[in-house]
């Protein structure tokens, strides 16, 4: 094998790139509306806020955690920002940070409860997520409107749909450069992979954890004010466990060990990819709701039994 | 501090934990440089002395001489900062990080200012060091996961050499390895001998292994030194008739209460 190719194999996330090249040709061979750019545009539009969501929970998963409640603050970080620039009267920029704020403020309390209190983050987010879901249908009321709808400023925070994907790839972007490249992301994959021994090391594991729950958190705050946007609505019931199944599903396709210690954030992104021409492709082919999500089901198990297989020959070296 | 004092020296340290007496009046020197081979039956008080030794245990009488000055080890953090370091059997390196990552965990080298690693560097020197060392690994990029048990724990005890400690504790590195693995071991840790950096206690099961490395033998039994002799006035049959009478002795005194 060639040299090229045997470097491509060894990258974690190639396998599951092959499933989403494979898929994306199946689609484009079958329903000729599948390549056109408004089709591509739904595409992204999907993947975008479940790329944001998944690039906060790889993190999470790889020092050994996770957080159901992401779903939630995506619905009510722009809740908070309507509120800060409608009813308080500040600016629009200083509403989205407020938001984003206390998004992060979810996550410390998510991540001092797993970690000082030692209540298993499945619990602890469970938990959370029921809460704020409760509060968000109980004081949140009916949808309004995003502000300053067709200003400039709207565009770029996510009703441009090519300035949402600027958004995602950026994120996924940094907070992979994060995981490779800094101490953060060596101290991340140490706290999941060997919590004792990097512990031992010297790494200080709580705060690593905490700060994983803040920026996990945060991210989910993000992708929902920038799919508010989008869409130019804000909704109590945006986002929601559905949006975390995704961003969490789309991390463990692309890799992501549910065990901690290993994954990659572009591997999520491209899981986020597997998850959309899915959902998109199957539309197209104009299969019933109620059988669609039987085909997407079992097609998500499909695509990780390929995913794993392959994985695991790579391992072996025989691949 | 001198260049001819021992590297650690132990004085009369005893230890109980209620009323079970783990170490008694033990005594025990290890000369810069040297390999101290500590063998003795399980419960013997192996353990309880290189906890004593890492500062995670504080003995309730004697004291510790550290390069010819008496300390108090306070913590496992303090005894690290005097070099003293220890490489136990669940190995602390992360599996899911290369090789050199694991090398330089906690002393990664930066990009300064910028937050960045400085990857290639870290590669390059631990590449060299490991060379140096003569530990064999295809490439330093590989994860820890996919090494060998005897890779990965030569991979732990360089490292440890690499923190600069200058007292080495090796609990029972050869345990659970195939002759092959072993060899990987043992070669690094003659090599570790010859440079005379690091002085080394080394707690083995298996005599042959210890004899060829170690400089001096010592047998804990029942919590105090009962064998003190250098490997050249000492053999492998010694060591197996000393254990097996040890053996004897204390199932017949078993039997007889």
């Amino acid at each position: 094998m060639s040299r090229v190719a045997s470097a491509f194999v060894q990258v974690r996330w190639a396998s599951i790139l092959v499933v989403a090249v494979a898929l994306g040709a199946y689609f484009a061979f079958t329903s000729p509306a599948f390549l056109t750019s408004s089709n591509l545009l739904t595409i992204a539009g999907f993947l975008c806020a479940t790329a944001i969501v998944a690039s906060g929970e790889v993190m999470l998963m790889i020092c050994g955690e996770i957080d159901l409640s992401p779903g939630m603050v995506f619905a009510l970080a722009p809740f908070v920002m309507y509120f800060v620039y409608n009813d308080v009267g500040l600016p629009l920029w200083i509403g989205i940070i407020a938001g984003l704020l206390v998004s992060a403020a979810v996550g410390l309390v998510n991540g001092l409860v797993t970690v000082v209190l030692r209540v298993p983050s499945f619990v602890t987010t469970l938990g959370m997520s029921f809460l704020l879901a409760g509060l968000s249908l109980t004081f949140l009321g009916f949808p309004v409107p995003t502000p300053q709808e067709g200003t400039r400023f709207a565009d770029v925070m996510g009703h441009s749909q090519v300035a949402e994907l600027i958004w995602a790839l950026g994120v996924v972007a940094v907070v992979q450069i994060g995981l490779s490249y800094t101490r953060w992301g060596l101290y991340t994959i140490s706290t999941g992979g060997n919590l004792l021994g990097a512990a031992e090391a010297g790494v200080n594991v709580a705060r690593i954890k905490v700060a994983n729950f803040m920026m996990c958190s945060v991210l989910g705050g993000l992708a929902g004010t920038l799919e508010a946007f989008r869409i130019s609505s804000i909704d109590a019931t945006a986002g929601g466990y559905d949006k975390m199944f995704q961003a969490v599903s789309a991390a463990v396709i692309g890799g992501t060990a549910l065990a901690g210690g290993s994954g990659t954030v572009i591997g999520a992104l491209i899981g986020a990819i597997v998850l959309s021409v899915l959902s998109d492709g199957f539309t197209l082919q104009g299969i019933e709701a109620k059988t669609f999500n039987v085909i997407l089901g079992a097609a998500i198990l499909v695509a990780m039994i390929v995913n794993v297989t392959l994985q695991r020959r790579r391992q072996q070296g025989a691949l | 501090m001198t260049d001819t004092a021992p590297a650690i020296q132990i004085e009369h340290v005893s230890k109980r934990f209620g009323p079970v007496v783990a170490l008694r009046d033990v005594n025990l020197t290890l000369p810069k440089g040297e390999v101290l081979g500590l063998i003795g039956d399980n419960g013997a008080g192996k353990s309880t002395l290189i906890k004593i030794v890492t500062g995670f245990h504080q003995p309730d009488e004697g004291r510790i001489v550290v390069d010819g000055v008496e300390v108090r080890l306070r913590s496992v953090s303090h005894a690290r900062s005097l070099g003293i370091e220890t490489v136990y059997q669940d190995l602390a390196l992360i599996p899911g990080l290369s090789v050199y990552h694991n090398m330089f965990l906690k002393r990664e080298l930066l990009l300064s200012p910028l937050p960045f690693l400085r990857n290639g560097e870290m590669k390059r020197r631990a590449r060299q060091y490991l060379n140096e060392m003569g530990v064999a690994i295809t490439s330093v990029d590989t994860e820890v996961a996919k090494l060998s048990g005897g890779q990965r724990q030569a991979i732990a005890i360089a490292r440890a050499v690499y923190s600069r400690a200058r007292v080495l504790l090796l609990d029972e590195p050869l345990a659970a390895m195939g002759a092959r693995e072993g060899r990987l071991v043992l070669d690094l840790i003659h090599n570790l001998k010859q440079r005379r950096e690091v002085s080394i206690v080394m707690i083995a099961h298996n005599y042959a292994q210890v004899l060829e490395v170690a400089d001096r033998i010592n047998l804990l039994r029942h919590g105090t030194i009962s064998f003190d002799k250098p490997v050249s006035e000492t053999s492998l049959e010694e060591l197996t008739d000393v254990m097996v009478e040890e053996y004897r002795r204390s199932h017949v005194a078993v039997a007889h209460t």
